[in-house]
């Protein structure tokens, strides 16, 4: 089985890396471009049985900084 | 007086750190990564700088649940001292020791240059020689040294007098211009820029020396 976790800087953190790729979008002349947000897909392939809460932990304990991350977890 | 000076794989700084308390009379032990104690009877705990296990997943990260990691933790809980400098206070934020997370520069350049730093509290064994408002030289040399909190966070740092440096004029975008902060216990100090390299004039500055000396000097007098 397999599991996608999500990591993104949590909304209000300054994030340089989306700010400088909108940039090079909005001087490309895609002018509808409003925000850009970076952030990161981690691929999990897990042993049967592995639980989304045990994926939880990882998140919370290494995958993400909850300090100024926030995460997401799709199962399957 | 007994510090420690860990080795990551992928430290750069930890024999300049090594340097750096010899110089001011420490004996120094470099500890592995994978060693779960520290030496018996060390005073302070040095994380250097560098780029443990390459930055992968996020600066520090990976060190952070390194085995020494706990013994850091458990050596800091104790009541010890502790300095962690620019990768090493990237460590010490990611293991919870220190409040915040450092980002990446507003500019998004590594930035490798000597700057004015502002003493901002002469209240702890790191930064009592320089006096409050005094301004010093040191360098920086770092691609994510932009320093994040919550505001209650930062209202806590400010109201604790717990920043030790701020920058005079941010290089990285770190709010509130804050280049170093101190634990609660005024122990702990982690900064970005890197004082083990300004401790000879013919470095450029030796404006870094003092930290070091006034560190060894407080352990020896406990």
């Amino acid at each position: 089985m397999k599991a996608t976790v999500t990591v993104m800087l949590k909304n209000g953190v300054l994030d340089p890396q989306g700010a400088a790729v909108k940039s090079a979008l909005l001087g490309m002349g895609f002018d509808g471009v409003q925000d850009v947000r970076q952030g990161k897909v981690i691929t999990l392939d897990l042993a049967d049985g592995t639980s989304q809460d045990d994926v939880t932990a990882m998140c919370e304990k290494l995958l993400a900084n909850t300090v100024i991350e926030s995460y997401s977890v799709d199962m399957g | 007086m007994k510090a420690a000076v860990i080795v990551f794989p992928g430290s750069n700084c930890d024999r300049d750190m090594a340097v750096a308390l010899r110089a001011a009379g420490a004996e120094v032990t470099m500890v592995w990564h994978k060693d779960a104690a520290l030496p018996s009877g060390v005073d302070l705990v040095a994380v250097p700088g560098g780029f443990s296990f390459g930055d992968y997943l996020r600066c520090g990260a990976i060190a952070a649940k390194s085995p020494v990691s706990r013994a850091l933790a458990d050596h800091v809980a104790r009541g010890g001292y502790a300095l962690g400098v620019c990768n090493g206070f990237q460590v010490l934020t990611e293991t919870g020791i220190l409040p915040g997370a450092l980002i990446q520069n507003a500019g998004l350049k590594f930035l490798c240059k000597t700057v004015t730093l502002r003493v901002d509290t002469a209240h702890s064994d790191f930064t009592a020689p320089y006096g409050q408002g005094a301004e010093i030289q040191i360098p920086i040399a770092h691609h994510e040294g932009n320093y994040r909190i919550d505001p209650d966070g930062l209202a806590r740092l400010q109201g604790e007098d717990r920043v030790a440096f701020r920058y005079a004029q941010t290089p990285n975008g770190a709010m509130d211009d804050i280049a170093g902060i101190l634990s609660q216990n005024r122990r702990v100090l982690g900064m970005m820029p890197h004082p083990e390299r300004a401790i000879r004039d013919d470095l450029g500055t030796s404006d870094g020396a003092a930290l070091f000396e006034s560190l060894v000097g407080a352990c020896v007098a406990a």
